[in-house]
C-alpha cells in the first residue's frame, strides 16, 4: 500500500516533502543534489521526508510545482536516479562495552551479532543529531535494539553503536545514548574534507571485523 | 593588519556573519547571526559586504580596544556604546583612534547587539562562514578577555551614512506572523497557537525561543502521543514538545527534531524574536 506524496508548508522559506519510502527520499535527495530545482538553498532528507529551503524571496508556489512534477517522475519511473557508489567500508574492532547487553536484547551470541552486523549492507538515511552522525538502516530486524536505559555522558569519537533500529558511528565525543557494540578508526567527520561528513544521506556502509582482516 | 583587542565580553560575545548554508546533508545547521537584518545593517555602516563577521554581543558588556585606526558601528539591542567614556549614536559610524576603548553599557531593551568593523574580523573560518554555531561547536570560540582579533580588509565602499535612523526597539508585546504547518494536524486546536499572548521564557538561547502560556489562554493538545519519525525544520519553526510549551527554533536550532511543528514564523519577523527578551509576550497572527 502507498500513501501519496505530500508537499506540506514549512514556513515562507522552506517546504516538506512527505514521501511514501526510504527509497524515494533518497532519490529525491540525490536528484535535487544533482539538478536542485530554481530558488532551492539546502536540501535535508530524514527518515520520510525531504526538507527543501529556499534562498529569500523565492516563489514557493513554482518550488512547490517543480517538486511534485520531479516526485511524480520518481515515482513512475521505479526510483531510478539515485547512482550506486561503492559502499563505505568501516572497519571494527567489536569491544564496545554493550555488546553483551545487544546480544543478551537479541537472545543471540556476540558472535552472531558481529556477524549480522558485517554482513548487512547498510545504508545512510539522513544525518541527525551531530554533523556527520549517519542514522544507517539495514533492513535486518535483527539487530533492533533500545536505546540504553541511562544515557552516557561522553561517548567516544569513533563509537559503533545500534539504537531503534538504526545503525550509526560517532563522528566525536558526545554524550549520547546508543548501545555501542565496537569502536573505529575511520574518521566520520573530517573539516578538511569535502563534504566534511564521510556519510551521506543514500550512501551504502558495510561494516567489516578487524579481527578477520 | 589591523587588530582590536578584546577587554570585557559580557555574559556572551560571539562571531557571527550570515552563516553556513549547504550543509543540512551533513549535519551541519545555518547559524549566523541571531537577528541577519541588524548584522547587515551594521556591515553596510562601515561599508562592508552584508555578509562579513561581525560580534554578536548578547545585553552588552563587550569592551574593545583599537590598536590602529578602526570603523565600527553598532546595531540591534541599544546598548549605549562609550568611546572613551563619551556616548556615541545608536547605529552609526564609529571612528575608533589607536588606543580608544569601545564599551557597549547594558542593554535595556532587545537582546542582541552587533559590532561590525570595517573590513571585517578576519578570523579563520570553517565550512565557508566564520560563524559560531553553539549547538554544533563549529566556529570559533565565544571571545574573552585578551583576545585579539584581526581585522580584514574586505570592504566594498567607503561609509556614505553617519547613522542609519531606525525605529526604537519596542519592549512591549511583539506580534509575529507564522505560517501553519508542516504539522498542525497533529493538534486538536492548531488555533490555540493565535489566541491569547505567549511569554518568553528564561531559558531562551541562540537555539530557541522557549515560549510560556500568559494569562489563561487556551493550551495546545495533541492529537495523540504517536511518535513523529524525524524530519528537517526549517528556521522560525514553531516546535511543541509533549509539555504543550512550544519552542520557536533560531540561529543555532537542530536541523531535524522527532515533535511536531506547528506553524513557522514569517522569515521576516524572525529577527524580531531573537530580540525578543525573556518576559516579553509574543502573539502570532496568521500570515
Amino acid at each position: 500500500m502507498s500513501t501519496p506524496t505530500r508537499i506540506l508548508p514549512a514556513g515562507d522559506r522552506a517546504l516538506l516533502v512527505e514521501l511514501d519510502s526510504e527509497p524515494l527520499v533518497v532519490s529525491l535527495t540525490e536528484r535535487l543534489r544533482r539538478t536542485p530545482v530554481p530558488g532551492m538553498e539546502d536540501v535535508l532528507p530524514a527518515a520520510r521526508t525531504v526538507l527543501v529551503t529556499t534562498t529569500p524571496r523565492t516563489d514557493l508556489d513554482e518550488v512547490r510545482r517543480a517538486l511534485r512534477t520531479l516526485t511524480v517522475d520518481l515515482e513512475a519511473h521505479d526510483r531510478i536516479g539515485a547512482p550506486e557508489f561503492e559502499p563505505v567500508t568501516i572497519p571494527v574492532r567489536y569491544d564496545g562495552a554493550d555488546l553483551a547487553d545487544v546480544a543478551g536484547l537479541l537472545r543471540m551470541s556476540r558472535e552472531d551479532v558481529i556477524a549480522a552486523h558485517t554482513s548487512a549492507t547498510w545504508r545512510c538515511v539522513f544525518i541527525g543529531f551531530a554533523p556527520g552522525f549517519g542514522y544507517l538502516s539495514c533492513g535486518d530486524d535483527r539487530l533492533t535494539v533500545p536505546r540504553r536505559a541511562q544515557s552516557r555522558t561522553v561517548v567516544p569519537a569513533g563509537s559503533v553503536a545500534l539504537a531503534g533500529g538504526y545503525g550509526a558511528v560517532y563522528p566525536r565525543s558526545s554524550p549520547g545514548g546508543w548501545q555501542i557494540i565496537g569502536t573505529t578508526d575511520s574518521p566520520m567527520w573530517n573539516l578538511d574534507a569535502q563534504p566534511p561528513a564521510l556519510l551521506q544521506p543514500g550512501r551504502r556502509v558495510r561494516f567489516v571485523d578487524e579481527d578477520t582482516l | 593588519m589591523s587588530e582590536l583587542e578584546v577587554l570585557e565580553t559580557g555574559p556572551l560575545s560571539l562571531i557571527q556573519d550570515l552563516g553556513r548554508p549547504g550543509y543540512l546533508s551533513s549535519g551541519v545547521g545555518v547559524s549566523g547571526a541571531a537577528d541577519r537584518g541588524s548584522a547587515r545593517l551594521a556591515n553596510r555602516l562601515v561599508g562592508n559586504d552584508e555578509n562579513g563577521a561581525c560580534i554578536e554581543v548578547l545585553m552588552g558588556g563587550l569592551a574593545l580596544r583599537a590598536r590602529a585606526v578602526t570603523t565600527v558601528a553598532v546595531t540591534g539591542a541599544p546598548a549605549t556604546a562609550l568611546l572613551d567614556g563619551i556616548p556615541m549614536g545608536h547605529t552609526s559610524v564609529i571612528v575608533m583612534e589607536p588606543g580608544q576603548t569601545l564599551r557597549l553599557q547594558y542593554a535595556q531593551v532587545g537582546l542582541r547587539s552587533y559590532v561590525a568593523v570595517r573590513g571585517g574580523l578576519a578570523v579563520p573560518d570553517v565550512l565557508g562562514s566564520r560563524s559560531t554555531d553553539t549547538l554544533s561547536g563549529i566556529g570559533p570560540e565565544a571571545l574573552k578577555p585578551n583576545d585579539v582579533l584581526p581585522v580584514g580588509t574586505w570592504t566594498r565602499n567607503f561609509p556614505n551614512v553617519d547613522v542609519a535612523p531606525l525605529p526604537a526597539m519596542d519592549p512591549g508585546p511583539l506580534s509575529v506572523r507564522v505560517i501553519g504547518g508542516p504539522r498542525d494536524d497533529w493538534f486538536t486546536n492548531p488555533d490555540a497557537l493565535t489566541t491569547g499572548v505567549w511569554a518568553v521564557s528564561p531559558d531562551t538561547d541562540r537555539i530557541g525561543a522557549r515560549l510560556n502560556r500568559h494569562a489563561d489562554a487556551p493550551a495546545l493538545h495533541r492529537r495523540s502521543e504517536t511518535e513523529l519519525p524525524t524530519e528537517g525544520v526549517a528556521l522560525g519553526s514553531i516546535q511543541v514538545p509533549p509539555s504543550g510549551q512550544p519552542v520557536v527554533f533560531l540561529a543555532d536550532h537542530p536541523i531535524s527534531g522527532g515533535y511536531p511543528v506547528i506553524g513557522v514564523v514569517a522569515d521576516e519577523d524572525i529577527d524580531r524574536i531573537a530580540q525578543a527578551r525573556p518576559g516579553q509576550l509574543i502573539r502570532f497572527i496568521t500570515a
